[in-house]
């Protein structure tokens, strides 16, 4: 048998120019009043995918979401499920189900009559129905819980709760709303495991808005970066991190050192990149920027080595004076003044206990990395 | 036992050693927040109420006050309990012969009820609709509410009278419209007291409604709707429900004062009408009969003390299994 991870290395639908998209935005936007929340956005999701939107609040997500559940329509643009267009179909006839931020459990239900109550709704025999609510307290592992009110709840067991009400119908598509928002860190992580367990076992689609740059990374197969309701890319998680397609992205995900300059030579392998305080990089990985181009080599905190002498062999070595030291316990991270004035932000994993070459504030140190280590961004 | 062990041992002790005087006072403002009310029943309820209740006890007289016996400790203490054994229950005994009294207890209840019923119809729409408003505009919504509370409720329903009378307002358009080709008899019928008890008690109703709706999650809504919930079910399924406290709060405030309401029956009803607050009246100024229209009064309080009772226990249960 596969085991879960390896079916998840195998799913890459958008890669297969065959595949039929299950969610389609076409051409949507979305405005209140003046305020556009979603400017003319295309997106493409496939089925049984874990797909994430991630962005800053006020970026266009949760609109997003409410257009796919129903609760807005959009101002122009379609948006199409299995082929149907969603357009006029009142959230109560969608068959898609959405997990609230706020979880919205009904207080004056218990948590069994919440589970049911969209089965109710379909006027499932009542057999059936307490068989499902049975499979789903089981699912969450909320079996002793039945008979209580949401507010004898803890915050876990009531994100659970709702989770349980909201894939009680086997919607086609799940929708979740920041599911793990209101959750302490901890819970979060392991909550974050379990919600893809649970979507690789019941096979559903799910769509999930997050501003939570590692919540998206660890969950979703792809990953959309929106900025002011448009889509600044869609990737998967190693690609949005590795090759991100602009300053945008590269800034929103994870720590970046960013260096503003121009393309100065182009040869066949390499690009040397003129910095505008006049370091020298050369790159592998220039992707298309023309000689004299304004670019930024973006590269991130952990590809960069510090050291206090000049490497021997290193094709790019910049040299500073450590500004500041972070001790996170599983990583160091330093801040380097280079001589140019370029704050530049390294990191080193402690995989030894001992450091045998200990750095110290204001002390002379080398930054060197290689040259595929970063990327050349055009936008 | 380690130094740290037994600091944390004695920090608690020490923490509530720190200032006893302090907590004292504080113990001791915080009842006396708690007595003010206490007091307050006290003096402008429960001793009223008692005095009312020792005059249902006694006898009419042609005197000043127009009863016997009037307590007074001139007498010495025997003298007081003397007077005390005057009392009796007759003028209770008197209620259950008279039907008029039973009648007008029963025809109060039901008014009131009907009343009750009507004011919840018409304002849980405007409660409603206040609460799903614009948040910029519910502060004059609410504000409309209240208005007509800034003008004297008798004079508001005298207006009432200019309304409903046959050569009134309503009339007057309905004619002139063409509705209707002769007046509708209005004033002076039961049609005339439900619509008073409706104009004047509606803020009573709508403002705990509008209380318990505003503060509703309008996600909860939408999760229903998410479900396969139509809005109408949803509404009776979540919305209704969940307002159950302000409808309660609501028809509680309507209900009580309408079964003793005086005003309204007495200048809209006409005089054929038979309810208890007119009834009460009566008796107290043109009888001259304070001990019956006494018992009336502690009778009527019963009458509404047993259903407020029983409602707040059966509230009680429920937030107890609430737990």
């Amino acid at each position: 048998m596969k085991s879960l991870g390896s079916i998840r290395r195998d799913f890459a639908p958008w890669n297969d120019p065959n595949a039929k998209p299950y969610i389609q935005f076409d051409n949507v936007t979305k405005k209140f009043g003046d305020f556009t929340a979603v400017n003319n956005l295309s997106l493409t999701i496939f089925e049984r995918e874990f797909f994430a939107l991630l962005g800053a609040s006020g970026c266009g997500k949760s609109t997003l979401l409410r257009m796919l559940a129903g609760f807005e329509e959009p101002t122009a643009g379609r948006i199409l499920l299995d082929g149907q267009d969603l357009r006029g179909i009142p959230p109560y006839r969608r068959p898609v189900n959405m997990m609230f931020q706020s979880y919205a459990l009904f207080p004056h239900m218990t948590v069994e009559n919440n589970i049911a109550f969209g089965l109710k709704q379909d006027g499932m025999p009542k057999p059936e129905i307490a068989a499902r609510v049975a499979e789903m307290l089981k699912l969450v592992k909320l079996e002793q819980f039945a008979k209580r009110k949401p507010h004898q709840l803890s915050g876990g067991q009531r994100q659970r709760v709702a989770l349980a009400r909201s894939v009680a119908k086997r919607p086609k598509v799940l929708l979740l709303d920041e599911p793990l928002g209101a959750l302490d860190k901890k819970l979060r992580e392991e909550t974050q495991f379990e919600l893809m367990d649970l979507q690789q076992k019941l096979g559903l689609t799910f769509v999930v808005v997050t501003h939570d740059q590692e919540e998206a990374m660890t969950m979703a197969d792809r990953i959309a970066i929106l900025d002011k309701g448009e889509v600044m890319q869609v990737a998967t998680p190693p690609e949005v991190y590795e090759a991100p397609a602009s300053r945008f992205v590269a800034h929103f995900v994870g720590n970046v050192n960013m260096f503003e300059g121009k393309v100065a030579e182009r040869t066949a392998k390499t690009t040397r990149i003129s910095g505008a305080t006049g370091a020298q990089i050369v790159v592998e990985n220039a992707g298309d920027a023309a000689a004299g181009a304004d670019i930024v080599f973006a590269i991130r905190p952990e590809k960069i080595k510090i050291s206090s002498k000049k490497p021997a062999d290193a094709i790019n070595a910049l040299e500073g004076e450590v500004y500041d030291i972070a001790y996170l316990g599983d990583m160091t991270v330093y801040h380097v003044r280079l001589d140019d004035g370029q704050m530049v932000r390294a990191s080193t994993m402690n995989a030894a206990r001992v450091t045998e070459d200990p750095l110290s504030w204001n002390d002379r140190a080398w930054v060197s990395f290689r040259s595929d280590a970063g990327v050349v961004l055009t936008r | 036992m380690s130094n740290a062990a037994a600091a944390a041992a004695t920090s608690p002790s020490a923490d509530a050693a720190k200032s006893p005087l302090a907590r004292l006072g504080a113990a001791f403002v915080g009842r006396l927040v708690i007595i003010i009310p206490y007091l307050w029943l006290l003096f402008f309820f429960l001793i009223p109420f008692i005095i009312v209740f020792k005059i249902s006890l006694s006898q009419t007289a042609i005197a000043m006050p127009p009863y016997t016996p009037v307590l007074d400790f001139s007498g010495g203490i025997s003298g007081f309990f003397d007077q005390l054994k005057q009392l009796s229950i007759d003028n209770y005994t008197w209620l259950t012969e008279d039907a008029l009294y039973f009648n007008a207890y029963v025809t109060s209840v039901i008014i009131a009820a009907i009343s009750t019923v009507l004011t919840l119809l018409v304002g849980y729409p405007i409660a409603y609709g206040m609460s799903r408003a614009p948040a910029t505009i519910r502060p004059t919504l609410l504000m409309l509410v209240i208005l007509p509370f800034w003008t004297s409720f008798l004079i508001r329903v005298y207006a009432w009278i200019g309304i409903l009378k046959p050569e009134g307002l309503l009339n007057q358009l309905l004619l002139a419209t063409g509705v209707i080709s002769q007046p509708l008899i209005i004033l002076n019928t039961y049609t005339a007291i439900f619509i008073g008890i409706v104009y004047s008690y509606l803020p009573f109703m709508v403002l705990p409604l509008y209380s318990s709706l505003e503060k509703m999650d309008y996600s909860l809504i939408e999760a229903a709707k998410d479900l396969g919930c139509p809005p109408t079910s949803a509404f009776w399924k979540i919305t209704f429900p969940l307002s159950l406290p302000g409808v309660i709060a609501g028809c509680l405030l309507v209900f009580i004062p309408a079964v003793g309401e005086f005003v309204i029956p007495d200048l809209l009803g006409g005089s054929q009408t038979l309810m208890i607050g007119k009834t009460l009246w009566n008796e107290f100024f043109a009888n001259r009969d304070w001990p019956v229209s006494s018992a009336v009064a502690v009778i009527l309080l019963l009458l509404l003390i047993v259903p407020i009772m029983l409602f707040q226990q059966a509230q009680a249960r429920a937030q107890e299994q609430g737990k």
